[in-house]
Parts: structure tokens; C-alpha cells; sequence
């Protein structure tokens, strides 16, 4: 293991600590989620950290759940995204013809349209909770990652390690699984991160705009929204979510590219 | 006088950075000394990773990816270049040294013309006006053999051929009037018909103009042809030093006489049997052309014999093998194979059918998967074809690691941690574990150094009486074919042009072509270029 350069160290310290937080959630906020504790907009004191928002709650404990649901969105929606984005990807890749055209071309259509617009239209048309808004934002990131993984599994397909296991009479799940999957990871690991930023900037875009989380749960697009009036008073209560989405985004971002940095040197499939 | 270049006591480093552990630094060159007349032509000879190309480069003080000069002197015209800034490197290179480097393809912009980056150097270096450059490149070109020398430099790096191109470079290198140029293994990636001609060219050139040069190959015939001194090196350390008769005729140290002596495999052809595969009339194209890549092709192969396929770049022979494999369904004509004719495409062969037919790849890099062990590797076709599992499996993974004579310790590594010739015995235990009656060889030796390749030769040549297996033998080495075939077919443009027993290939008289292919093969002996080149019958392809 090389040294880990002190951009990456920091971005896994920061990641990490969210991480940390959103999984123990419960036990590490001062207050409950919906307890009104104090007046409305409050400034930081030492009773309440970070102040109180538009009706009075905590900011901090907000905050602290809020990551929970943020990051369980974006973390499950990622998942998804990248299962059946690289899945069908490599598929398309290995197969070629009529699959691999059919599946561009959807992709392709999908991509056409702005994909916080088509979220906007179905979430608007479906009832909303997190199953719904989980599937339709992996659904659409999926295609992203789909290019992707093609474009990966393309340079992989055409190894004579491929054609060997073809000639084998290896199937196809052999050969997206055993031989494609495992060369494949490292960029698509790198890209992971990145995709799962993406994640948590549009569910938080979707919580602003009203069609993401509904109340009474919290997430951090929500509470800019809850809180976004404020900013005419001079009150900094809508900053703190949007300073946490800013913090999570660039600790993992120094992550991802560090993760992008490694793996690209150690293009020509070196083992490690 | 001074020699022009003067290595003295040359010690050269880089840091390695292994996958486990730190850094270390690892000597690539240890204490060599060299040194080059004027008009002398000096031969650096060795495998890859013996450092004849790091010494080459560091006659112009340059090191590749932190590769360091860490001891010694390099003196050209008499300074020690070594100590020489940023700005004094820039007057020396492309003045007084410059380079040929392997592949022309990838060293020319493909977005200029030609002439424009031949007289660059000249340009930049103020050492001539634009139209003095153009006519010295002119007049290098037409020097070089190069066709239409007027307006070859019109022509852009695709429009000419892989030949000429190597000629441009050599051209461009010795555009500005150096006094030292590099080629470094400037034929190599050429087919042997046009190797000659390339060759003869830079020969005649280098004569010429009266410039000296360092020559880096791995081929000793083909550096005895254009060579006054070699010097033999290995693991970045002298093997020997000399003359060219010296090392050709009267070689001192052991490593030096099995580099002259290699290729010596005496193999008696075996007589008559019943064929295993057998081609008939196959034609066939790629898909989206309208241009027959094999024409009515017919071939066969006795069981337990070896069948060499030999022709140039673009021959057909790859081709064939895919048609066999079923990667390419053919046009016309069928296969017939133990006895039962093989479906056209490879999703309608049965398992055994695959099982049967095995194929070993050019290069054992990408033939291997770099995330499987090779316990894995040879394991999964027991697996697949024999349903072996555990403790049988690994069992026999053994016993053919055994077989392909790499002891115990290598199952569970990684390609990565093999050496070429390691890798491409993995693969061949690959094969070998389906058990089967024939394998396709496509130029399996091509990427090895020549003493690597022998060795694989010799384990083919043990593993066909072990196991009565036939090979398809693809290749373009007539070296190779020799050695170990038992019938040969000349392959051209996608025809047959020669097929029948080694001897009776190999015997005169020939068609044009075969004796084209087969005068084209640098032998190991003092002026037989100029004899080759004297009794020409036929133009190679490449021009």
C-alpha cells in the first residue's frame, strides 16, 4: 500500500465522521427530530449548538437525522443504480446487436430529457415515499452508469482472456461475473463516489422543490427549504444544511478521485 | 582523436514501487563502459530488461520514467554530457545525437505531413533554411529506397506503409547532420520481407553520410548485418564485447553462444496419419466488407502433427484461425474435425467439440485474466469440461504445472507476478487441461525473447509426443517453422500458395513468394544481406 495522500486522508476522515453519524443517529442527537425546544430562530447557544429553525426545533439534531435520511437515499438509490446500470451495461457490452442497440437507444432517450425534469413529472404523478423516490432516482442515474460500464466492459470484451472463455463455451452470466466484473471494479468503484454525491445533491434539489422527503421526516434539502426564508432576516439557520451538503460533497469527492487516481495507474490490469 | 561517444563505468537506477513493500531503488545498468568511433556502427544486443535500450537513451541523457544516471560518464565530442543543463540537452539533442524508435506509427504526428516533421529538427535548430531542409530530406528519401522522393513528403503517416514509415523516421533523424544516431530496434515490429529492405536502407545510409550509430536489438542476426562492434549485455550488466566476427564466429561466453547458437531445435518430420482437421474450400470475409480475407482455402492437418501457417501481416493466417475456432463463420467450404464437420459458428458446437480444439495466444498478457490465479486459470476448463472440484482439481492443476516444467509455489499467484515466458506456459497448461486432440498456436513465441521462445518450442515439441496432440503452428518466424513443423503452409493474400511437407516446402524450386519469405530471414552471418539482396526475384509487399 502506497501512502495515502493527505487530501484522501482528510476527505475519509470527514466521510467517515458522516457516516458515523447518520448511522447512530439516534443515540449521538441532542434532541429528538420534532421536539419544538426553544423560539423561532434562535441563534447558536450553548443549549442549542447550531440554533433553532423556522419553528423552533434544533438544528443540530435535525441536521444529525436528516444525514440519515439523505445519505440512506442516496446511498440505496446509488446501489440500485449501479446494479442494474453496470449489470445491463456489460450486458450490452458482451451480447452487442440487437441487445446492445435496443438498450443504447433507450438509454439514449432517457438521457434526451433533463433528468431532475422527468423526476419532477412522475414523482408528481406517484405517491411519494422512499421507495418510490429511491427506485425512480436509481432508475435514472442507472443510465449514466450504464454508459459506463459499457463503454468499460467494451474494452475488457474484446481481451483474449474474453475469447478464451468464449471458446470455452463459457455462458454469458460467466463471463459478465467472472471475467468482466472483476477488471471492471476499480473505475467503477471511482465512479461510485461521484455518483452517490450526484445522489445526494438531487435528492436534496427534489426536498427543496417540495417532491423529495416529506415531512414530518428531515433531510438536508428540506431544511434549506423550511429555513430559506430566514435568510431575508439575517438569520444563518438555512446554511447549516447547505454547509453540511457542501462538506459531505467535497470529503468524498477527495475520496473518489484519490480512489480514480489509483486505479487509473494501474491501467493495464496489474494486479492489486 | 577521441571516440565520438565515450561511456565510462555507466551505472544507471529508477525506484521501483512494487504492489507490497516501499519503494526500492533497483540498477538497471551496472558498470559498463563503451565507446563509438565515428563512422562506426556499434550493436547493443540483449532480452528485454537487459538495458540496451536505457543505454541507448542515456547517449542523449535522457531516462524514461525516472530512470537516473547515478554513476559514471557518458562523453560525447569529448564533454561529459551528464553535466550539461536543460538548455545545453536541448542544443545536443537532435544536433549532435537523435533517435529511431521502435514503432514509426506511434512516433509520427498523424495530423502533419511528413516532410513538415522530418525537417523539424533542422528547422528549430537553425542549423538550415527551409528549402536546404527540404531538399537534404529529399534527397534522403531518395537515398532510403523510398518511393516518388519528390513528393513522399506531401503524404501524411497513414497514406504510407509500416516500411516506409521507418524509413521516414530514419530519414528524419538523419536530416540535421547528427554525428551519433540511435535506432532503437527499428526493424522490429516489421514483417521480414520488409525488414530486409529496411535494413539495406539504413545500412546504406549510414554508410553515406558518415554518421555513427547505436544499434538496439534483440535479433543478433539482424544486427550482424549492419554492425561493426556489439556488445552482448544482460541484466544491465557487459556479457561480452567485440567485433562482429568475434561474437558471430568465435563467441567467448556462455550466454553469448546460446544467443548464436538458438534455434538449433533439430526436429525429424513425422510421415503419414489420419488427419484430425481437415479444410476444405473455406472462404471467408469480415462482416460489413465485400473482400474475401481467405480464398478457397484447403488444409490438412494429420493427428499429432504440427501444421505451420506462415505468411506476413495480413496474410489471412489469423483469420483462418478464427474460422476454425467458429469466431468467424466462413463464407464457403467446411471443417471437418475428428471425423465430424464442425458447425460454422461457435454457439452450435457441442462441448466436446470446444473441448477438442484449444487455442494459445500471442501475447499471455491479455490471454489471461490478471484478476484470476493461475490455480484458476487451468483449474476452471477441469471444471467446466471434467466437472473436477477441490481437492482433485487442484490435484491435477499440479500435475500439469508439473508438466510445463514450473515447480510448486506458482498456483496461487497471479499473472502479474510471471515472467513472459512463465505466463505463456500457464497458458499452454490452459490448453493442455482440456485434453485436447488439437491446438491453434497463433505466433506464440513472437513476444519472447529468443532464448524464452526456445524453451517453449522444446515444451511443445515434449508436450506433442506426450500427449499426441496437433498444433496449428500460426506464425511469421521461418526460424520457428523449421524447427518444429511438420507440414508447412505458405500463406499470401489470402491464398494458399505452398502446402506439403516441411521438406518439400523447403526445397527448391520455389514459387516467387516462398523464396521471397525464405531469402528474407536474417541469418547469422557476416555479409548476408548483401548477397540476399543481390538475387532478388520479387519486390516485397512492403514497398
Amino acid at each position: 500500500m502506497r501512502r495515502i495522500p493527505l487530501s484522501a486522508l482528510i476527505g475519509l476522515f470527514f466521510t467517515g465522521l458522516f457516516l458515523f453519524t447518520a448511522l447512530f443517529a439516534q443515540w449521538i442527537a441532542p434532541y429528538p427530530l420534532d421536539a419544538v425546544l426553544g423560539k423561532v430562530w434562535e441563534p447558536p447557544s450553548e443549549q442549542f449548538l447550531l440554533g433553532t429553525d423556522t419553528i423552533g426545533r434544533d438544528i443540530l439534531s435535525r441536521l444529525i437525522y436528516g444525514g440519515q435520511i439523505t445519505i440512506f437515499v442516496a446511498l440505496v438509490s446509488s446501489l440500485l443504480s449501479f446494479g442494474l446500470g453496470s449489470f445491463l451495461g456489460f450486458l450490452a457490452a458482451v451480447r452487442g446487436g440487437w441487445v446492445d442497440q435496443v438498450l443504447s437507444r433507450v438509454v439514449d432517450l432517457v438521457m434526451a430529457i433533463p433528468s431532475l425534469i422527468v423526476a419532477l413529472v412522475v414523482l408528481s404523478v406517484l405517491p411519494i415515499n422512499l421507495t418510490v423516490l429511491i427506485l425512480v432516482m436509481g432508475l435514472l442515474d442507472s443510465t449514466r452508469v450504464f454508459r459506463l460500464s459499457r463503454a468499460v466492459a467494451m474494452d475488457i470484451a474484446v481481451m483474449d482472456y474474453v475469447e478464451a472463455a468464449k471458446l470455452r463455451g463459457e455462458g454469458q452470466m460467466w463471463v459478465i461475473f467472472r471475467e468482466i466484473l472483476p477488471n471492471a471494479l476499480s473505475p467503477l468503484v471511482a465512479e461510485f463516489g461521484l455518483r452517490f454525491i450526484f445522489a445526494v445533491l438531487f435528492i436534496s434539489t427534489l426536498s427543496f422543490l417540495g417532491l423529495g422527503i416529506q415531512p414530518p421526516l428531515a433531510d438536508w434539502g428540506g431544511m434549506v427549504k423550511e429555513n430559506k426564508d430566514g435568510l431575508v432576516y439575517g438569520k444563518a439557520a438555512a446554511l447549516m444544511p447547505a454547509l453540511a451538503i457542501a462538506a459531505l460533497a467535497i470529503s468524498v469527492n477527495l475520496v473518489a478521485d484519490w480512489v480514480l487516481s489509483r486505479t487509473s495507474s494501474l491501467k493495464g490490469g496489474r494486479g492489486a | 582523436m577521441p571516440d565520438l561517444l565515450d561511456i565510462r563505468n555507466l551505472r544507471i537506477e529508477a525506484t521501483s514501487y512494487p504492489p507490497d513493500g516501499p519503494p526500492r531503488d533497483v540498477v538497471l545498468v551496472d558498470d559498463v563502459s563503451v565507446s563509438v568511433a565515428k563512422g562506426r556502427v556499434l550493436g547493443l544486443i540483449g532480452e528485454s530488461g537487459a538495458g540496451k535500450s536505457t543505454i541507448g537513451l542515456s547517449a542523449m541523457a535522457y531516462g524514461r520514467g525516472g530512470v537516473r544516471l547515478t554513476g559514471g560518464q557518458v562523453l560525447l565530442n569529448g564533454r561529459d554530457i551528464r553535466g550539461l543543463g536543460a538548455a545545453g540537452l536541448r542544443e545536443l539533442r537532435g544536433r549532435e545525437v537523435t533517435y529511431v524508435a521502435q514503432s514509426a506509427a506511434a512516433a509520427f504526428n498523424p495530423a502533419q505531413r511528413l516532410m513538415e516533421q522530418v525537417i523539424e529538427t533542422s528547422l528549430t535548430h537553425g542549423l538550415m533554411g527551409r528549402a536546404e531542409a527540404e531538399a537534404r530530406a529529399v534527397g534522403l528519401f531518395r537515398k532510403l529506397g523510398l518511393p516518388n522522393p519528390e513528393t513522399f513528403g506531401n503524404r501524411y503517416p497513414h497514406q504510407v506503409s509500416g516500411g516506409q514509415l521507418q524509413r521516414a523516421m530514419t530519414a528524419m533523424a538523419l536530416c540535421p547532420k547528427p554525428d551519433l544516431v540511435i535506432f532503437d530496434e527499428p526493424t522490429t515490429a516489421l514483417d521480414v520481407t520488409t525488414q530486409i529492405d529496411v535494413l539495406a536502407a539504413i545500412k546504406d545510409a549510414i554508410r553515406d553520410t558518415g554518421v555513427a550509430a547505436l544499434y538496439i536489438t534483440h535479433d543478433l542476426a539482424v544486427v550482424a548485418q549492419v554492425a561493426d562492434d556489439i556488445l552482448v549485455l544482460r541484466h544491465g550488466k557487459k556479457v561480452e564485447y567485440g567485433t562482429v566476427a568475434e561474437i558471430i564466429t568465435a563467441p567467448k561466453e556462455a550466454y553469448t553462444q546460446a544467443l548464436v547458437s538458438v534455434r538449433s531445435i533439430d526436429h525429424v518430420e513425422k510421415g503419414e496419419a489420419p488427419s484430425v482437421l481437415s479444410i476444405q474450400q473455406v472462404t471467408a470475409r469480415y462482416r460489413g466488407t465485400n473482400f474475401d480475407v481467405l480464398k478457397n482455402v484447403t488444409l490438412d492437418l494429420p493427428a499429432g502433427q504440427t501444421l505451420a501457417v506462415v505468411g506476413e501481416s495480413g496474410s489471412g493466417k489469423s483469420t483462418l484461425a478464427r474460422v476454425i475456432t467458429g469466431l468467424l463463420p466462413p463464407g464457403r467450404g467446411k471443417i471437418v474435425f475428428g471425423g465430424r464437420t464442425l458447425s460454422p459458428d461457435l454457439q452450435s458446437r457441442t462441448k466436446d467439440d470446444l473441448r477438442e480444439l484449444q487455442m494459445i495466444y500471442q501475447m499471455a498478457d491479455v490471454a489471461m485474466n490478471p484478476r484470476q490465479t493461475v490455480g484458476t486459470i487451468i483449474g476452471r476448463p477441469l471444471e467446466f469440461y471434467f466437472g473436477l472440484k477441490g481437492e482433485a482439481k487442484r490435484r491435477r492443476v499440479q500435475e500439469l504445472l508439473d508438466q510445463i516444467e514450473m515447480g510448486k509455489g506458482y498456483i496461487d499467484r497471479y499473472p502479474a507476478e510471471l515472467s513472459g515466458g512463465q505466463k505463456q506456459r500457464v497458458c499452454i497448461a490452459r490448453a493442455l487441461a482440456a485434453k485436447p486432440k488439437l491446438i491453434i498456436c497463433d505466433e506464440v513465441t513472437s513476444a519472447l525473447d529468443p532464448l524464452v521462445a526456445d524453451g517453449i518450442l522444446k515444451l511443445l515439441l515434449n508436450l506433442q509426443a506426450q500427449e499426441h496432440v496437433a498444433y496449428l503452428f500460426i506464425t511469421h518466424d521461418l526460424a520457428t517453422v523449421k524447427a518444429i513443423a511438420d507440414r508447412i503452409a505458405v500463406m499470401y493474400r489470402g491464398e494458399v500458395v505452398r502446402y506439403g511437407t516441411k521438406t518439400d516446402v523447403l526445397t527448391p524450386p520455389f514459387d516467387d513468394y516462398t523464396d521471397l519469405l525464405l531469402s528474407s530471414v536474417p541469418e547469422m552471418e557476416l555479409g548476408w544481406l548483401e548477397s540476399v539482396l543481390a538475387h532478388r526475384k520479387m519486390e516485397s509487399a512492403g514497398n
